[in-house]
């Protein structure tokens, strides 16, 4: 005769809004793991897609994901240029914020080497890759852009003509692909009055020098556009990003960028680790301890719950031992009482959180290892939580019936 | 000619005294209580609340060891003072039944289980034992509520399944502690005379201590306590 089953079937309700209690709570611990996941996977999506073998980025800087890295444009076809690269294309990325619909609306540009890379590389899930140089986007859904939707960004306005999915950057916000140049025109993106007022600045600059008195053609000049002014720098992008060549050997090609004195070169890994320890790392630090605690706290409801169950069953355990009942009898009907409650809770948990994690606005990304991971945690906390009541039970004389 | 040799006493009591506390706070509330039954004889033990008639019981029922004296259940020996000879627990469900004031049924079984649980604690197989539960309680006429919880059940009918919990293991001592206290005088009768029965036709011998003074005639002998000493016993008029 099981009696954990029939004082379960005969205090059903009660039995069930436990259960749903504990299944909310590892829901929510489930969720945390999730999230802690779901940051880690985020961080990671553009290293892991991009294709790239190698990040150079600006001497001595940790890289675009870490802080601000710049460097020139031009960087791209030296790079090319090094034996062993098969492909050198200028990273772009920075986040944006506009109103859309009244909403607000964050997303992280992204920058494409046009012609070379059209974005046939990001998972997509309507639309196309990019078509032309300038004016087309491809978002991620999360952004919620529809296919065909206008976007005014700067001067300029794009069109969306690919969406994708899972596409995110470490910060969450949803990514958008543009060619590199739209990016640096979006990014450098300045007012008409601004404009103005720094050719002026620049004209009288100049004017108050002797170059510019001598040459009234570089007066003329200044006041134009800077891309015109062959004295001002190419614009500057956030890394460059190598392709080794099939059989060269990626460690010749690193030492042989690592030894220019302008910039620095990573490997994947080295970025990915860079990431996951550097920029997230004191969130997912956070969200990991929240976790423990979370999961102390859960064992500490789950002894209580399982404790006042056992202490309402005192006068039914005294009667057990009464009539002789063993101790394994006794600590069966605990035991197995703990087990149901933590395997229904993690049962309700996993089926509530698959419902109700894809609505969440960052991503929750349950992997299968943390669920085996929590249902084997469920069972440590089941059995540590009914300690408490066993030991309650097992001290009960049977002498306690006549009181 | 063959001779037997005759059958032991079902229980034996030989000077127990329990004492509570020490020094100033001690208080003796069994005093040299000794006591012989055989088996199918039906006691009455009477006394005024804190005679010693429920620490009697729990002594003799193994739940609350004397301080000094013997028990012998069916010629064994079981305790010699505080000291336990055998497994008390074991003990306990093989040769032991209990029914107090409260039937003190699990309240999540119902009324054939709670009689089932006792034997499959003794380790009946529990299809026989869920058989033989289902006959105890026809034989006291209870069977017709053997899957109604505890809760569906009037008073009387409680005691009954816990009567049939008590003889569940055919034991050969039934300490029963004001069972018909919480009754009224119709039903308590009827609870008295079944263990009369029980003990007449199972062989079981039985202590049933009692405030109830109408149903005393169903008892082979009567007992009375008084100041932790048994004082006196008279035969019961037999009806």
């Amino acid at each position: 005769m099981n009696l954990a089953i029939k004082d379960i079937r005969h205090n059903a309700g009660r039995f069930t809004l436990t259960t749903a209690g504990i299944g909310l709570l590892l829901m929510i611990v489930l969720g945390m793991a999730g999230i802690y996941r779901g940051m880690i996977d985020d961080a990671l999506v553009v290293v892991d897609h991009i294709g790239a073998d190698l990040w150079v980025v600006q001497h001595g800087t940790r890289g675009p994901f870490a802080e601000i890295s710049r460097l020139p444009a031009n960087l791209e076809y030296r790079l090319r240029a090094v034996p062993g690269v098969a492909d050198a294309r200028a990273f772009v990325s920075h986040n944006v914020q506009r109103e859309h619909h009244g909403q607000p609306l964050r997303m992280n540009v992204h920058g494409l080497s046009w012609p070379e890379d059209k974005g046939e590389w990001v998972n997509l899930i309507a639309g196309r890759p990019l078509g032309q140089a300038h004016y087309e986007m491809i978002t991620d859904a999360s952004l919620g852009l529809a296919l065909g939707e206008k976007l005014e960004l700067g001067k300029d306005v794009y069109t969306v003509v690919g969406v994708t999915r899972g596409m995110v950057s470490s910060g969450g916000d949803g990514i958008a692909f543009f060619t590199a140049q739209d990016a640096l025109a979006i990014q450098f993106d300045l007012p008409g009055e601004a404009i103005r007022l720094e050719r002026t600045a620049r004209v009288q600059r100049a004017g108050g020098q002797d170059l510019g008195q001598v040459q009234p053609l570089l007066l003329e000049r200044g006041g134009g556009a800077s891309k015109q002014l062959p004295a001002l720098g190419s614009p500057m992008v956030s890394a460059i990003t190598v392709r080794v060549a099939p059989g060269a050997d990626p460690a010749a090609v690193t030492a042989t960028i690592a030894a220019w004195p302008d910039v620095t070169v990573y490997s994947r890994a080295g970025q990915s680790e860079l990431l996951v320890h550097g920029m997230i790392d004191k969130a997912r630090r956070q969200i990991g301890l929240f976790l423990v605690l979370l999961a102390i706290i859960s064992t500490i409801i789950m002894a209580l719950i399982l404790y006042t169950l056992t202490l309402d069953k005192l006068h039914d355990i005294a009667m057990l031992k009464l009539l002789g009942a063993r101790n394994s009898m006794i600590v069966g009907l605990i035991l197995q009482q703990a087990l149901l409650l933590g395997a229904l809770g993690f049962g309700l948990a996993w089926c509530l959180g698959d419902w109700v994690f894809p609505r969440f606005p960052r991503r929750v990304l349950i992997t299968r290892e943390d669920v085996w991971s929590l249902a084997l945690g469920v069972a440590i906390i089941s059995v540590l939580a009914s300690l408490l009541g066993i030991g309650k039970a097992l001290r009960v004389e049977p002498n306690k019936v006549l009181s | 000619m063959t001779t037997t040799a005759p059958a032991p006493p079902a229980v034996e009591a030989i000077g127990l005294t329990k004492i509570y506390g020490a020094g100033n706070t001690e208080v003796v509330a069994m005093n040299n209580v000794s006591m012989q039954l055989a088996r199918g004889e039906v006691v009455a033990l009477l006394g005024p609340s804190g005679a010693g008639k429920s620490t009697f019981l729990t002594a003799i029922g193994l739940i609350n060891p004397p301080t000094s004296g013997r028990i012998v259940i069916g010629g064994e020996p079981v305790m010699d003072g505080a000291r336990a000879l055998v497994n008390l627990r074991a003990f306990r469900r093989q040769h032991l039944g209990f029914v107090f004031q409260k039937a003190n049924l699990i309240p999540f079984l119902s009324a054939m289980e709670n009689v089932a649980l006792a034997m499959e604690i003794n380790d009946t197989a529990p299809r026989r034992a869920r058989q033989r539960a289902l006959e105890l309680l026809d034989y006291l006429g209870v069977a017709g509520r053997a899957k109604n919880l505890p809760t569906a059940l009037s008073g009387g009918q409680q005691q009954r399944v816990a009567v049939a919990r008590a003889l569940a293991n055919e034991p050969s001592l039934i300490l029963a502690d004001e069972p018909t206290a919480a009754l009224d005088s119709q039903r308590g009768r009827q609870v008295m005379e079944l263990f009369r029965k029980v003990a007449h036709e199972r062989g079981s011998a039985v202590i049933v201590v009692t405030h109830d003074h109408r149903a005393l005639d169903v008892f082979d002998r009567i007992y009375e306590m008084e100041d932790g000493q048994l004082r006196r016993a008279t035969a019961a008029p037999v009806s």
